[in-house]
């Protein structure tokens, strides 16, 4: 039950949250206060539903032993946690993390500084100062800027990610030891240090006591507290489907008001976007799998790319955007070619990192074979590459396609410098019903959204992906 | 008769798959007395590891009781522990960790759970790789941490699924003696071993009694003691006494052939199920036997001589006795005129006989008349592959679905594309490509 909800769930663009959650905060709260947490708010829906999604797929693929053996020898739940699940998880939920955290940096922008109807908020942060300098055509402070923000990454990347990484090393399931490991330069000097030792015994406290606890209470409350959280399951379960029919009803109401001419638009934006996904994944696939290929083919080169690319990738295009379409309005299709650019930019790492870890895992042998054969360039292409890379390519190809969807917000409708600049696209339609406070149509546009990528995921994506697993696995 | 450490009673289980369902196991009953070394030995599939399961509490069986020291058994045992298969230590945890976490999940304090932990890792013979991560052991040390874990909480009733399997053979011989050790010095808290293997050597070795197994449904067929003082040596006359007996009961005798084949699904009657065993590997064992002047052989001296496993043996003997290619008696195979024949023949001939035994396989000609009935030969394999889990439970229909098409292959009886999952007769025409 929990997978097509998490998967409807990150179907949602998530600007379309931002009217609803500033508008319900600002009835209760201080406005300042309102718009900082629906901000926050913002950034964590984009980054929620894909941990919560990375942590329940590790939850279900615990080898069958090992969770038997955390039963036999009677783990309490803190010390399963500890020892089984959440090393499990830590991998996969630091890379989720990373990539979440990009995708913030990319929404910064639209997060600190929008209208929503007749009203004007903006937060004070490098998104809305980049965004004010854009607006103003003041290239020397976007410049400034944006040299903040690169160093803002690299500082991040060098002293939270990496590390972090390189602490995981041992959390990786395989039991013969791997030639490539995470390392960081940070990570090795804090282990020696004062700071560390002392926030190791504080973690050792924290750890001692829960286990404590844990340990008390698996002893002590049995079958009572199961029958329990029963009957609120339960109670739960009841709450949210009243909730659900009541929402559905009154949903289904406020739809039926929205006009025929605006459905419509809705249905031609849909195509647009659509075509300007399409075309942003084309190209992606087109450059990223040729260089995917050739740096995942040699280790070398791939050893100082992959960090660059990292950070190429985290400097969010949104960022650059306001430039972009300022070079770009004077030829035909300008703002067009603009927003097929900024999704490509919002989606394209995703497949270039999936290429270049596609292209590591070709077994030596078969490109021993590929050349003792002495195929020609074209015949390797068919033969051994494409094969190979494709459950990679997949697999990136459906995150990116998530990605474009989320970015056509940003990308099909731009106001800088006093002037509004919108194409024909849902994205365009989300944002101008935001901005004009016009909620039906806000409401209906994404709706559209999350039906025309969840009915994708299950109709285009998932059948590939079975095929992929089904024949071009390697190994 | 002192009462019993564990004791299974009339333990079934069944499982459902749809509206079908298939007995994984049926009537169990099993006693275990304090000081006994018992193994359950039966071929893959026979339910041996579910019982295993049964009999600590991890599974809940279907019906039947488990009694322990004549309590019945709610939820894990916590007197029990379990060594598997697969080592299932925490890789990111050291050698010592992994075995103070056990400890740790009973609620000892730190100082005694390192005290005990370290004292197991010295009885087992792992001083000095308390700081190892299980990723820099073989597999042979790595299963010395399993059983230094599994002892560490002084359990009376340890399980042992399979501990040896996934070894390397000297590997494994070392560890069954460092076992048998640890068992007679009385220093380890240990009342009572069961183990699960399909190893008959292996279970000689170690075990005081063993209870045989067979599948379709699930169940004990005998019981065999071994009346053999330690040391056991693999070489004694009366070791291979009880080897050659266990090979005996396990590999039955051949039936007439109709009993032997059995009947087609849908059919009444049991349907047989082709073992799983690929071509390859029964023409290598026709050609054995028939390299042997006198065609008789002692079952447990061929698996000596080709170096294979006994459970793999067994099943390919079944396959050929089903082909007809050899008899089963009393623990000695002997082909048969037609086996003989097979032997002698060339590659194109092989495939003749084979195809002509083939179609005799109700199973088979079930799977022929299908595809003739069918609109240009040739069926989805997906089709196929649905009737025969109307017949076997799911993952046991997959294997059937795996072994016809590669029996029939062989034999160019039917052909069958993997990317189309076409299933078509050799005489159909060619799907046009």
């Amino acid at each position: 039950m929990l997978l097509p909800l998490l998967d409807v769930l990150q179907s949602v663009p998530i600007l379309s949250y931002l009217p609803v959650a500033v508008l319900g905060l600002t009835a209760f709260l201080p406005e300042r206060l309102a718009v900082e947490l629906a901000s926050i708010f913002l950034i964590f829906t984009s980054q929620a539903w894909n941990l919560t999604f990375a942590w329940y797929q590790s939850l279900i693929t615990i080898p069958g032993e090992l969770r038997e053996a955390s039963i036999i020898f009677r783990f309490h739940p803190y010390l399963r946690f500890r020892t089984l699940e959440l090393p499990f998880a830590a991998i996969h939920l630091i890379w989720n993390s990373m990539m979440s955290w990009a995708g913030g940096w990319f929404f910064l922008m639209a997060a600190e500084m929008f209208t929503v109807g007749a009203r004007d908020f903006r937060l004070p942060g490098l998104g809305s100062y980049l965004q004010e300098a854009a607006n103003r055509g003041d290239t020397r402070a976007l410049g400034w800027g944006l040299a903040t923000l690169v160093v803002l990454i690299v500082a991040l990347d060098q002293l939270v990610w990496r590390p972090l990484l390189a602490w995981a090393e041992r959390f990786k399931l395989e039991m013969v030891e791997s030639e490539i490991q995470a390392s960081s330069w940070f990570y090795e000097a804090l282990k020696g240090s004062r700071v560390r030792s002392s926030l190791w015994r504080s973690f050792a406290a924290l750890d001692q006591w829960l286990s404590m606890r844990s340990l008390r209470r698996s002893v002590t409350a049995k079958g009572k507290n199961r029958k329990l959280s029963h009957s609120m399951f339960y109670g739960l379960a009841v709450f949210f489907g009243v909730l659900l029919v009541f929402g559905a009803a009154w949903a289904g109401k406020f739809l039926f008001s929205l006009p025929g001419s605006y459905w419509l638009l809705i249905a031609e934006g849909a195509g647009a976007t659509a075509l300007r996904v399409a075309a942003a994944l084309v190209i992606s696939v087109l450059w990223t799998v040729p260089v995917g290929l050739l740096v995942g083919l040699n280790p070398r080169v791939a050893s100082w790319i992959q960090p660059a690319v990292q950070i190429a990738a985290s400097i969010p295009a949104t960022a650059l955007f306001p430039i972009l379409v300022l070079g770009l309005l004077h030829l035909p299709f300008g703002l067009n070619l603009g927003a097929v650019l900024l999704m490509l930019a919002g989606s394209q790492w995703y497949i270039l990192f999936n290429v270049i870890a596609g292209a590591r895992t070709i077994p030596q042998d078969l490109k021993n074979t590929a050349l003792l054969l002495g195929l020609s360039w074209k015949q390797r292409w068919r033969i051994l590459y494409l094969p190979a890379l494709f459950p990679y390519l997949v697999t990136g190809a459906i995150t990116a396609s998530g990605g474009a969807w989320n970015a056509s917000i940003v990308a099909e409708y731009v106001h800088f410098g006093g002037q509004r600049l919108g194409t024909v696209g849902l994205g365009a339609l989300i944002a101008q019903a935001t901005e004009r406070g016009h909620y039906v149509l806000l409401f209906a546009a994404t709706l559209t959204m999350s039906v025309v990528v969840v009915i994708l995921n299950r109709v285009l994506w998932r059948r590939l992906y079975r095929l992929s697993e089904a024949r071009y696995k390697l190994g | 008769m002192p009462e019993p450490l564990l004791e299974l009673r009339d333990v079934t289980q069944v499982y459902r798959s749809g509206t079908r369902a298939f007995l994984a196991l049926k009537d169990v009953h099993l006693t275990l007395a304090e000081g006994e070394f018992v193994v359950l030995l039966g071929p893959s599939g026979c339910g041996k590891s579910t019982l295993l399961r049964i009999a600590t509490g991890l599974q809940k069986p279907t019906s039947g009781v488990v009694l322990y020291r004549g309590e019945p058994l709610r939820g894990v045992n916590p007197r029990a522990t379990i060594v598997f298969q697969t080592f299932a230590l925490f890789p990111w945890l050291t050698v010592l960790e992994n075995v103070e976490v056990a400890a740790a999940a009973r609620g000892l304090p730190p100082a005694e759970r390192r005290r005990r932990a370290l004292e197991m890792l010295d009885r087992v013979g792992l001083d000095g790789f308390e700081e190892a991560y299980p990723r820099e052991l073989s597999g042979g040390m790595r299963q010395k941490v399993g059983f230094a874990r599994a002892m560490v909480v002084e359990p009376e009733l340890l399980c042992l699924d399979e501990p040896f399997s996934s070894l390397d053979a000297l590997s494994a011989a070392a560890l069954r003696g460092e076992l048998l050790e640890l068992w007679h010095s009385g220093k380890i808290s240990t009342k009572a071993i069961l183990m699960v293997t399909h190893n008959i050597e292996e279970a000689v070795f170690l075990g005081d009694r063993l209870l045989l197994m067979e599948k379709d449904p699930g169940r004990i067929v005998a019981e065999v003691r071994v009346p053999l003082a330690p040391p056991r040596r693999h070489q004694t006359g009366e070791f291979r006494a009880v080897v050659d007996e266990v090979y005996a009961l396990l590999a039955g005798e051949t039936q007439p052939e109709p009993v032997e084949l059995g009947s087609a699904p849908g059919e009444p009657g049991r349907v047989r199920a082709l073992p799983d065993v690929p071509v390859a590997s029964l023409a290598g064992l026709v050609e054995a036997l028939a390299a042997t002047p006198g065609g008789r052989h002692d079952l447990y001296k061929l698996a000596g001589d080709l170096h294979v496993d006994s459970d793999h043996l067994l099943r390919s003997v079944e396959a050929l006795e089903l082909l007809g290619f050899v008899t089963v008696a009393k623990g000695d195979i002997a082909l048969t005129p037609l086996g003989g024949t097979f032997a002698g023949a060339g590659i194109l001939a092989r495939k003749e006989i084979f195809a002509a035994r083939l179609r005799r396989l109700p199973i088979v000609r079930w799977l022929l008349e299908l595809l003739e009935a069918a609109e240009g030969g040739r069926l989805r394999g997906e089709v196929v592959a649905r009737a025969l889990e109307l017949q076997f439970p799911q993952k046991e229909a997959e294997k059937q679905f795996k072994v016809i098409v590669d029996w029939g292959r062989y034999a160019e009886l039917f052909a069958y594309d993997d990317a189309t999952d076409a299933l078509y007769l050799e005489t159909a025409t060619r799907a046009t490509t």
